[in-house]
């Protein structure tokens, strides 16, 4: 396999869409960890964003299905576990599409439940740690109104200024 | 029906190669394509009943808060819960097939594969604690029982992550990350029953009385943990860290802490040892009635 065959490979594995959050692909959400030849085959290496996301499956199928139709055959999709998927590795790029599609994107994960923390987590016993800018207009003045959303990745928030309802993708 | 909708019914029944998430659809080893080979010095069979345990927690705990859908009091609290319940399959999922994997690195070869170990095990071949059995008479328990579990749980996680194992080490990591979110939700409400209200308040109280009798059990010592130095964490060294969740979250519910005595255990046998309660063997019934209805079945 040539490094534009591995190219072209990464481009098309890049582009696949998540299939909960079709606006960002799985670049976007850092879910898509590598793309390598092993013995001149495909091997591509994805990351679960929660331990039960039944998206996972969805993703590895796409990628397959998606790189058979681009002249891959006989792709390999591996599963990583560690280190764990974070939300910090959503782009840029990602949080942009997010933001534009009405989906306030992560914060960044506070020290006590980042890789480098050494004992007990703590307890947050109250809604929220910061602010969580409406994506609509702006506005700070935002209210957590529960933890979970649709999918496990998101809570529920309301703008107190324009009054409407949000979906925030939550800092893993 | 518009025809974009029938479209879709239509395409649910339509045989393809598309796999999809229940029993039966053609599951895929959750830790496919993972190097699954137990470390040097590591007890394979200690390692594979092990994981059995802690996955059996997850599974039947998932099915006990799964029984509350349509049940929450409000239609947020009815996403958080089943968010929390697939966060736990999908922890028992991964630990069952590590389990059946480390199964397989015995010298017979014979591991098996997680629909096996979750759906065609009996009673006494479970090994989860006893405190996941019972249902919840009420949404005051349900919150005081999620409290304890997750803070135990993600204390368990939390030293698991540095496990010999690299694969039990990167499935507790994760599972850190999910606990969090877990303790936390219930944490809030076992606060607002308990400082609510006098007839929360008491409700809240009355509930931790009824769940404490099965804290205990949580910290006993089990030779299959004592058979992985480095692997597995010594359940006696999470009660300090444990104790301190609970005060802080008591003290801010204004509830007192259970004077429950611990729940006798049989013959010196609990959960661990596959002695169970009597609200398990009618979990179990549901849980695997399908797949033992119809084994091997597809659609």
């Amino acid at each position: 396999m040539t490094a534009a065959d591995l190219a072209a490979a990464r481009e098309i594995a890049a582009a696949v869409p998540d299939p909960e959050l079709p606006m960002v692909t799985v670049a976007d959400l850092g879910i898509l960890r590598d793309v390598a030849a092993e013995d001149g085959r495909l091997v591509v290496t994805i990351t679960p964003t929660y331990s039960g996301c039944p998206a996972l499956r969805e993703i590895a199928h796409d990628l397959q299905d998606r790189l058979s139709r681009g002249g891959f055959a006989g792709v390999t999709v591996r599963t990583a576990l560690a280190p764990a998927w974070s939300s910090d590795w959503i782009t840029a790029e990602g949080r942009r599409k997010l933001r534009a599609a009405g989906i306030a994107p992560p914060a960044a994960v506070p020290a006590h439940s980042g890789p480098a923390h050494q004992g007990p987590v703590p307890l947050t016993l109250t809604a929220r740690r910061g602010p969580v800018p409406c994506p609509r207009c702006g506005s700070r003045d935002t209210t957590q109104t529960a933890a979970f959303g649709a999918t496990a990745c998101k809570a529920l928030f309301r703008c107190e200024a324009c009054r409407e309802p949000f979906e925030y993708m939550k800092e893993i | 029906m518009t025809e974009d909708e029938f479209a879709a019914y239509q395409s649910l029944g339509e045989e393809t190669e598309d796999h999809r998430w229940a029993f039966g659809t053609g599951f895929t080893d959750p830790l496919e394509g993972i190097d699954a080979s137990v470390p040097d010095g590591v007890d394979a069979a200690a390692l594979a009943a092990y994981c059995l345990m802690l996955g059996d927690d997850a599974l039947v705990y998932s099915h006990r808060l799964q029984q509350w859908m349509t049940r929450m009091p409000e239609l947020e609290e009815e996403t958080a819960l089943a968010n929390i319940a697939l966060d736990l399959l999908g922890q028992a999922r991964m630990l069952l097939a590590r389990a059946g994997l480390a199964e397989g690195a015995l010298a017979d070869g014979t591991g098996r594969q997680e629909d096996q170990l979750a759906f065609f095990r009996d009673e006494h071949e479970f090994r989860n604690v006893r405190l996941v059995e019972a249902p919840d008479a009420d949404f005051a328990e349900l919150a005081g029982r999620l409290l304890i579990f997750s803070a135990w749980r993600l204390a368990l996680f939390g030293r698991l992550a540095g496990s010999a194992d690299p694969v039990l080490a990167a499935i507790a990591a994760k599972g850190v990350k999910e606990l969090t979110y877990h303790r936390d939700y219930a944490a809030r409400w076992v606060i607002r029953l308990g400082d609510g209200t006098p007839l929360s308040h008491c409700r809240m109280q009355a509930a931790l009385g009824t769940v404490w009798p099965l804290v205990d059990e949580l910290f006993q010592a089990d030779p299959v943990t004592a058979a992985l130095p480095g692997v597995a964490a010594d359940p006696a060294g999470l009660r300090g860290e444990v104790d301190a969740v609970f005060d802080t979250v008591l003290a801010a519910a204004t509830l007192d802490r259970p004077g429950a005595a611990p729940m006798a255990r049989v013959a010196g046998r609990s959960g661990r040892d596959g002695v169970h309660t009597e609200a398990f063997g009618y979990l179990l019934a549901e849980l695997q009635s399908v797949a033992r209805a119809h084994p091997g079945a597809t659609w």
